[in-house]
């Protein structure tokens, strides 16, 4: 089985936010990147196969050389190649369109995305991808089995679960439940070193039209103080709500 | 990695008193390549995943988790980061070995102790002395943590006079064993070790010898309580007994008589390490010392506003960076020393040997810093704190119980203080550091006429640089004429001794200190590095204080009328500054970026 698993490079949960040039661009500088959570359930999945049921796993991330030590740690993990096609990330429909290049090209049984980045939160790059390339496609996937041509996924959906089966070649966005955080691998000392001396090809883009463009960027206002008003003082609560709340 | 410009061209031990160094020389924890940095973040993991949670079993004497998370460090490689790859290692250059040792303690004193005494004395002294059989046979199952070390050399009788143990070792009639008899305390790891490096005696010799007895309860060994102790509450410290226990003579290590060398080799690295594992506890404790200081609100306003609380966060994390900033330093100075004798033909373990041995003045100079770097950060830790932090409840007070081990083990600080200005006046003795023509060139300096000029330090750090060159004559001034007073009888003068050798330490951190700084600035610019330069001042003043400090003590104690009062001008002279730091304007920079960050962020 060839697996291809999408590696979003994105700020660490616990990073402060900022923006710079005007609100239009978020500000790396200070910031730790890591592999987004999402992927890297999806790489922990894609380890399992390949230990169990024997799989090559290939990793593709869309961006600059910046991105590299993100790859270089899901090689650590234990995946066997690296692709980064060599440009910014700007749009979901760019990043798709410069992954199925790729995808197409590799002829891969699986490709495994995370649900959504933790950065932008678009959601958008799994679907796009396997339209692109003409893939089945299972979103928000918890579960996932593959036996021969056909795979079981189990899917997230409104206030349950839905369990699905597939033929390859599968696209999924995939997120917690494909494996437990616990399940999450430290790369070992031993496969740091290894990493170093895996293959990362850097390929050129395609050009891929950029179809969107962020204007601005907000962030949420600072939560105020908490007030407490006793419960004696409705009319007070109404008040506040009306009045500097302005919710009601 | 950083190279260093020439191999050829590094300090040699001992000379950063004598010599200046360029910032581009030093190593610093911003130089780490991609593959450390990959390291360090795998072992942050680690540590949060598989210690920070079960931080309270730790406190609660739970020997069991200390050995499973060792195990675990040993399928993750962690134990074999220094051990060649033909012993089933990862063959990693010494600042690698700092680095893993630095993030791997921070969390608890327990894991730290546990690391530190089976991967340094524990499996060192086999890789380094070993032969290749005793390599082959041991050095791969410590190095993945299928079998444990401890290391057993102190004796009820003999702790820091390490060579005047009574373990006995009889060699047989047939002459093919040794029969070793006598007590050991303090051990570390004894509960679950498979392997003990044993010293004990031959006849009379005057040397102990090394032996490698693997723990077998069949021959003759048992093993005391789990001790009491004041801290490191999970790392197991039991007393060992050999009665009559057997070991073939193949089991001997290194040669008989060699046993005292191999001792206090094996601590010179464990000094170093254990410099490093102090760094990542310093880093922890600030963490949760300002997260606390955010949150915590008194007179309506987080208490991490008030100046009280600033001058502790500031102080700290100088502190830290200061150790930081030397532990990398000489480290790297350590692994280039290394890569040159082993460019010139010696063997692994020569190499190491004579690299680490070749800088033990600053391995005992990191092991004194540290540690009471360590200690004071978790007091003013738990003062932060306040009341919570008296309780066991609260993060601190288990930080300040195991921070307080580091200032005995691996040599208490007191023989590594008198050892590391020891050691400098031998190797000015053998030709290996002049200190004598610089001593000298002091000494007419201070009958000369001062210069009158007023010098330019409109560059960034150039005064500091100034300051501390002029420091570095205050030691000369100091050491220099206590050596010409007492020559080899300065051994006696515990106290002078001990004086030298904090102007010694406060010269190495701080210039230390503000070489990574410099180094820095010029890569990254001044703006990003204000604080860090705040730091580099603030760490100098202090030690601008305790040299004059230690050196008054000092010249009082040995000259007088015009002799003292000569060097009393010139101690002035040498510790003025031409713009006086503020202080408290540094410390509130400090403290902000520290608070505003919400953690240790440099």
């Amino acid at each position: 089985m060839k697996i291809l698993v999408c590696i979003s490079h994105v700020p660490d949960t616990t990073s402060k936010i900022n923006f710079t040039d005007n609100d239009t661009k978020f500000d790396t500088n200070g910031v730790q990147f890591v592999i987004n959570p999402n992927d890297e359930f999806g790489l922990t999945r894609a380890m399992w196969f390949k230990e169990k049921q024997g799989a090559t796993v290939d990793i593709i991330n869309v961006g600059g050389p910046e991105t590299e030590p993100t790859l270089r740690k899901a090689l650590a993990i234990g995946a066997d190649s690296a692709i980064r096609i060599n440009t910014e990330a700007l749009d979901g429909y760019q990043v798709a369109k410069e992954l199925s290049a790729v995808a197409k090209e590799g002829n891969y049984d699986l490709i495994i995305a995370g649900r959504e980045s933790i950065d932008y939160n678009g959601g958008m790059v799994p679907g796009m991808l396997a339209n692109l390339i003409g893939a089945s496609f299972v979103n928000t996937c918890i579960s996932l089995e593959v036996d021969g041509e056909t795979a079981t996924a189990i899917r997230e959906i409104d206030g349950g679960k839905e369990t699905v089966s597939a033929k390859l070649p599968l696209v999924i966005g995939g997120q917690k439940g494909l494996v437990e955080e616990s399940d999450l691998r430290i790369p070992n000392m031993r496969g740091i070193m290894m990493a170093r001396k895996k293959p990362l090809e850097v390929k050129e883009p395609q050009g891929a039209e950029i179809e969107t463009k962020a204007v601005s960027f907000e962030k949420p206002a600072p939560k105020g103080e908490v007030k407490l008003v006793s419960p004696d003082n409705l009319d007070e609560l109404i008040n506040l709500l009306h009045n500097e709340a302005k919710v009601i | 990695m950083a190279e260093t410009a020439d191999k050829k061209d590094i300090l040699r031990g001992g000379q950063f008193l004598v010599k200046e160094t360029a910032c581009e020389d030093v190593f610093t924890p911003e130089d780490f390549n991609e593959e450390q940095k990959m390291m360090k973040e795998t072992v942050k993991e680690f540590v949060d995943r598989e210690i920070v949670p079960h931080k309270e079993r730790f406190e609660h004497k739970d020997y069991a988790l200390t050995e499973e998370v060792m195990r675990k460090a040993g399928e993750l490689g962690l134990l074999g980061i220094a051990v060649p790859e033909e012993y089933d290692g990862l063959g990693m250059g010494f600042v690698s070995t700092m680095l893993v040792c630095d993030y791997i303690s921070g969390a608890t004193g327990s894991i730290a102790t546990a690391f530190g005494a089976h991967t340094g004395i524990g499996t060192m002294p086999i890789t380094l002395y070993g032969t290749e059989e005793q390599k082959r046979k041991y050095v791969p199952k410590l190095a993945t943590g299928e079998w444990f070390g401890a290391y057993c050399l102190t004796e009820p009788g003999a702790g820091s006079d390490a060579n005047s143990g009574k373990t006995k070792a009889e060699l047989s009639s047939d002459g093919k064993t040794y029969k070793i008899n006598g007590q050991k305390m303090w051990i570390s790891n004894a509960g679950f070790c498979n392997v003990f490096i044993v010293f004990a005696r031959i006849e009379d010799d005057k040397n102990i010898t090394g032996f490698i007895v693997e723990n077998d309860p069949s021959n003759g060994i048992s093993l005391g309580e789990e001790e009491k102790k004041l801290g490191i509450h999970s790392s197991s410290t039991r007393q060992v007994f050999f009665n009559d226990t057997v070991v073939p003579v193949e089991n001997m290590l290194a040669g008989r008589g060699e046993g005292f060398k191999i001792a206090m080799n094996a601590l010179n690295v464990g000094r170093i390490k254990l410099a490093a594992a102090c760094l990542d506890a310093q880093r922890r404790v600030i963490d949760m010392g300002v997260k606390y200081a955010n949150e915590r609100v008194q007179f309506k306003t987080p208490i991490a506003k008030f100046g009280a609380i600033k001058s502790k966060l500031a102080e700290m994390a100088t502190n830290a960076y200061a150790s930081e900033s030397a532990s990398y330093r000489a480290a790297k100075n350590i692994e280039d020393r290394i890569a040159i004798r082993l460019d010139s033909g010696a063997s692994h373990s020569e190499a190491e040997l004579k690299g680490v041995e070749e800088y033990a003045i600053e391995c005992s100079i990191l092991k004194v810093a540290a540690s009471e770097d360590m200690q004071n950060c978790a007091d003013e830790g738990i003062q932060i704190f306040g009341g919570m932090g008296f309780s066991a409840d609260a993060p601190m007070e288990a930080a300040w119980r195991d921070a307080r081990i580091s200032r005995i083990y691996e040599g208490t600080n007191e023989i590594n203080r008198m050892l590391a200005v020891g050691m400098l006046v031998k190797k000015a003795m053998k030709g290996h550091v002049d200190l004598l023509n610089p001593a000298m060139a002091v000494g007419e300096e201070l009958t000369g006429i001062p210069s009158f000029d007023t010098p330019d330090y409109s560059e960034v750090l150039s005064e500091e640089k100034a300051m501390v060159a002029k420091l570095k004559k205050v030691f000369l001034m100091v050491a220099g004429s206590a050596i010409q007073k007492y020559g080899p009888e300065l051994e006696e003068h515990q106290q002078l001794l001990m004086a030298a050798s904090d102007i010694l330490i406060e010269i190495y951190m701080a210039e230390s200190t503000i070489l990574r700084t410099e180094k820095n600035v010029k890569r990254f610019g001044e703006d990003a590095q204000k604080e860090q330069i705040a730091m580099a001042q603030l760490y100098l003043y202090h030690a601008v204080d305790i040299i004059t400090q230690k050196a008054k003590e000092g010249i009082v104690s040995f000259a007088e009328g015009d002799e003292q009062r000569m060097m009393l001008m010139g101690l002035k002279r040498f510790t003025k500054y031409q713009n006086q730091p503020n202080v408290i304007a540094l410390r509130n920079l400090i403290a902000e970026k520290v608070t505003s960050e919400n953690t240790y962020p440099f």
